[in-house]
């Protein structure tokens, strides 16, 4: 799993994280929580939907395009999250 | 002894500091930089004082920071201090109240969110539950959304009585416990709803800020989106406190928390005008409970000023003679030492100020 500079510091600095689990993105998501609550709560509300502004990429795709959290996350595959360019 | 001044803005936290009597400033920031500040509270509760923010980030949701060291460090716990149960189906907007409990209940802090909802903390704000009888109230699916959101902004716990709460809401209104947020009845008798077809509604008021009466608890002072008034009864009745102003129009209401029947307010000119009025920056104060108003304005711009006062850009603190304080949208805070007889700038050029608080620490 890839990070993005502002939230690097919920990961004690790392810009990559491996997270054991596959299956769905929603699955990894839900490791990532059991290791790193605090980091996976700026991800996710406590709904469990991704927040508005985070778009995360499994293997170079928008996973809204290809499932949400059930798009499918294979064995080594790259997931990538990434803030949305917004804001004043 | 310092005065601390706690500034939320659009961007991050500026802390004030003042170790002369609130004569000058030092001031440090941005704190949370990445995040909007709707709310935050100093506790003088503890030996030790507590800050408390509702920080915001746009991109990574919201959160509840604390610092026991007066913003020299935060700490966020692990768990979202506070969130919506799964059953509720809703999710945590940003909280816009953090108001600490009673001198007798030391580690209970209330916090006012977005959707409307009220949480208590019995840990001194580290985390929070959901007041499920507010949340479940028959009235919540007819609660409207302001223009900014649709949030319960004020936390008035009884100063004496455990047992007793108020709350307030934008386009929802005022409504109160007696058995310690097991049950809730709708206040608004007395207040106008201006613009609906049924201008004296149950429920619906616009109310923009309640402050309590420092000498007398069951006294209250409400700005509301058109109309002043003033509860003596606890909040069961109102009645208009709005001539002698410019304007019944505005946001903020502060009490001076020592001196009763003292109250501050910033008059705008109208929801379609949102400017001071007369293009004047004047605080307004009542020293006899709303009765009579006077401007205040020594030592504040004298030319034309255009910018609002937020609902929380404007509080008072626990000094003597007490300190009162107000930011704008354009970013300048002020400071009087003297109940608002005069005034002198804290701080300019600060993004866009959303609350302050002051305290003794």
């Amino acid at each position: 799993m890839l990070l993005p500079g502002p939230l690097r510091g919920e990961a004690g600095g790392a810009s990559r994280l491996s997270v054991d689990a596959c299956g769905t993105l929603g699955a990894v998501l839900d490791e990532l929580a059991a290791d790193h609550p605090r980091l996976a709560r700026r991800i996710r509300d406590e709904r469990g939907e991704l927040r508005r502004y985070v778009n995360v990429y499994v293997d170079g795709e928008d996973c809204r395009h290809s499932g949400g959290l059930a798009a499918p996350v294979g064995e080594g595959a790259q997931v990538q999250v990434l803030p949305s360019v917004a804001g004043g | 002894m310092a005065t601390l001044l706690a500034i939320g803005t659009a961007k991050g936290l500026f802390l004030a500091t003042s170790t002369d009597d609130r004569r000058t400033w030092e001031v440090s920031g941005p704190h949370h930089p990445r995040t909007s500040v709707y709310a935050v509270a100093i506790d003088t509760r503890p030996g030790t004082p507590r800050l408390l923010a509702g920080v915001t980030s746009s991109h990574f949701g919201p959160s509840v920071a604390t610092s026991d060291d007066l913003g020299a460090s935060w700490d966020e716990p692990d768990h979202a201090p506070v969130a919506f149960p799964a059953d509720t189906g809703a999710s945590l907007g940003r909280v816009w109240q953090l108001t600490p409990g009673g001198a007798d209940e030391p580690d209970v802090v209330w916090a006012g969110t977005e959707p409307s909802a009220l949480f208590r903390s019995t840990d001194g704000g580290r985390s929070f539950e959901l007041v499920r009888a507010l949340w479940d109230h028959p009235h919540r699916p007819q609660w409207q959304a302001g223009f900014g959101g649709q949030a319960v902004h004020t936390v008035l716990p009884h100063p004496r009585d455990p047992a007793r709460v108020l709350v307030a809401m934008s386009t929802g209104g005022v409504y109160r416990s007696q058995d310690a947020g097991a049950s809730w009845a709708p206040g608004n008798v007395g207040i106008r709803a201006a613009g609906l077809a049924d201008e004296w509604p149950e429920f619906g008021q616009c109310v923009h800020k309640v402050a309590r009466d420092a000498g007398n608890p069951e006294r209250l002072y409400a700005q509301n989106h058109f109309g002043v008034y003033r509860s003596d009864d606890d909040g069961r009745t109102w009645s208009s406190i709005a001539d002698g102003l410019p304007s019944d129009f505005g946001f903020p209401m502060v009490s001076h928390p020592g001196r009763p029947g003292m109250v501050w307010t910033f008059p705008l000119i109208a929801d379609v005008q949102r400017y001071p009025t007369d293009h004047r920056c004047r605080v307004y104060r009542s020293a006899d409970a709303g009765d009579k108003w006077e401007p205040l304005s020594v030592g504040l711009p004298e030319g034309p000023f255009y910018p609002a006062v937020l609902r929380d850009a404007m509080c008072a603190d626990d000094a003597t003679p007490g300190g009162v304080y107000f930011g704008t949208r354009s970013g300048e805070v002020y400071a009087s030492r003297d109940e608002g007889d005069s005034w002198s700038q804290v701080a300019a050029h600060l993004p866009d100020v959303l609350c302050v608080r002051a305290a003794v620490v």
